[in-house]
């Protein structure tokens, strides 16, 4: 898929015009009430005329929440994958432990790191790094054993060091892996973000917003709210993927 | 999932390694709160381990407490009383299992539309990768309000969200393992005269098991994830996620605690169940250890 065709565009966007057509007609036409579901053109009109609102919540939670939380939680599980990877010892404790958290219910840590860290951005923060933290790990030292024993009998026969063979092999090799931690990290953090907003926080912030309209019934915020959200997790997404493709150009699913 | 077989020990020690961590965290966190009350008492090492390690309503609470917190509303008491953590455990794993169903029913379906029609494929997939961008989690709220002005209340809402989370996986993993049949044996299959629907039970899906429980093991981990945070939003009475919103506003930590504890052992036994059903499988159908 390197090379993108008209209908690749296409097909998609007459799927999602088609979609919120035929949402907007039931709508208005069954005369569905807005505390169930609004209309398309409601959200829109609300989502323009509060745009400061919309981007005060975006900045608490996903620029000082997700952002930070999800670059310190996936650095720290990708260190700790190096660390791993140099103490088999540490591996065969770790990895196991890893997967097994990797299976649960994280999100049930938020209301412990609220009370922890305070009502603001920062215990938001940690719970994104919670979060983040274990598939990083898991993916990371996956990757790093992907590099072929031809290859690194070939370092070895080069005289590399295990610096030398980290850096000039099997960090590359690892990359893919790590961008499918990062991509599978990327919308784990929103939800860790939003999720610990529902703990106490202070009087910002998209989750906040999200449960304190919907109590007073105003769903078109909530859409709006949404709207943000979808649109700031898709263009995270998409610049993740751009970067996965600028680093790991060599991997066979980018071929043609 | 790939768990890495070894000797326990490493585990064993790591795991030890933890719990004295724990241990010896908790004097310094629980200090706030158990600080004055050790230096009334007159200080001294013996009064500092039994306060940090022994209060009602610490930061971080001791393993023990934890674990007598577990003992006393697991087995302590009735499995059908509100005290009971089995009844909670119950409450979460009953909306899991339903909306765990659901969710992969529906990604079935939706793979094997994808992979029988081009325009789908071309049309649906990225809607369904642009699904998930959205955080469920915190619409949930508004799902589970919304159907309940509708009528739906208990266990339905909160099933959809599980779904919804959980068909994902298994869309993807399934749409991968429903072309993952050669085109060898698709083209033997034509040369049978295989109708597309013989071509699908007798190949496609036969060659897509390992990818589904793989994904079903994904799904049913986040199935329950959705179900206890489905719980959270609109102040029910019941389920683990009930519980942990009702610890976090009484500042009860050692309820919290064994509520997680309690979700990470519902969590693995569901992860194990499908691993076993797996194996079973497998074995069923011919597969070499």
């Amino acid at each position: 898929m390197s090379q993108w065709s008209f209908r690749d565009i296409l097909y998609p966007a007459l799927f999602g015009v088609s979609v919120l057509l035929a949402w907007q007609l039931i709508v208005r036409g069954f005369g569905v009430p807005a505390v169930l579901l609004p209309a398309p053109s409601d959200i829109w009109i609300k989502f323009a005329t509060s745009l400061p609102i919309l981007w005060i919540d975006f900045v608490q939670t996903f620029v000082r929440a997700v952002i930070p939380g999800w670059i310190i939680g996936s650095a720290a599980g990708f260190l700790t994958a190096i660390v791993c990877d140099r103490v088999p010892f540490l591996r065969r404790g770790l990895l196991p432990l890893g997967n097994l958290v990797a299976a649960l219910p994280i999100v049930g840590v938020a209301p412990i790191l609220v009370m922890w860290f305070g009502f603001d951005w920062q215990s938001k923060a940690a719970m994104v790094v919670v979060m983040t933290f274990f598939p990083m790990l898991v993916n990371a030292v996956t990757g790093l054993q992907a590099a072929g024993h031809l290859e690194r009998d070939l370092m070895r026969s080069y005289g590399s060091s295990w610096g030398q063979t980290l850096l000039k092999l099997r960090l590359p090799a690892a990359m893919p892996f790590v961008f499918n931690a990062l991509k599978i990290n990327s919308t784990l953090a929103l939800i860790g973000a939003i999720v610990a907003e529902f703990f106490g926080t202070p009087i910002v912030g998209m989750g906040f917003r999200i449960s304190t309209e919907v109590g007073r019934l105003s769903l078109d915020m909530v859409w709006a709210e949404i709207a943000v959200a979808a649109l700031a997790g898709s263009a995270f997404y998409g610049l993740l993927v751009a970067c996965e493709r600028g680093v790991t150009f060599w991997h066979p699913s980018y071929r043609r | 999932m790939r768990t890495e077989k070894g000797p326990p020990i490493p585990v064993a020690s790591l795991c030890l390694l933890i719990a004295v961590a724990w241990y010896l965290a908790a004097i310094p966190m629980n200090w706030v709160i158990t600080g004055p009350k050790i230096e009334a008492a007159g200080g001294g090492l013996s009064n500092v381990l039994a306060f940090s390690w022994n209060e009602q309503r610490p930061v971080i609470p001791a393993p023990h407490q934890i674990i007598i917190e577990l003992w006393n509303t697991v087995f302590a008491v009735a499995p059908w009383k509100i005290k009971s953590l089995v009844y909670h455990s119950w409450v979460t794993l009953s909306s899991t299992l339903l909306g765990f169903f659901l969710g992969a029913l529906l990604g079935i379906v939706l793979a094997i539309l994808i992979v029988h029609s081009r325009f789908l494929s071309k049309s649906l997939m990225p809607w369904i990768i642009a699904s998930q961008t959205i955080p469920i989690l915190a619409i949930a709220p508004m799902i589970i309000v919304v159907l309940g002005s509708v009528g739906f209340t208990g266990l339905v809402p909160k099933s959809l969200i599980s779904m919804y989370l959980c068909f994902f996986p298994v869309t993807i993993g399934m749409v991968k393992g429903l072309t993952s049949p050669d085109p060898m044996q698709l083209d033997l299959m034509q040369t049978y005269n295989a109708s597309g629907s013989q071509i699908l039970w007798k190949l496609r899906f036969p060659a897509s098991v390992p990818f589904l429980f793989a994904s079903l093991k994904v799904a049913v981990a986040i199935a329950l994830t959705g179900a206890i945070v489905g719980e959270l939003p609109t102040g029910a009475m019941a389920g683990i996620g009930a519980r942990l919103l009702n610890g976090s506003y009484y500042g009860q930590t050692v309820q919290i605690w064994a509520a997680l504890f309690a979700a990470s052992f519902v969590a693995a036994a569901l992860v194990w169940l499908v691993g076993f059903a797996e194996r079973n499988t497998g074995r069923l159908m011919g597969a070499r250890p």
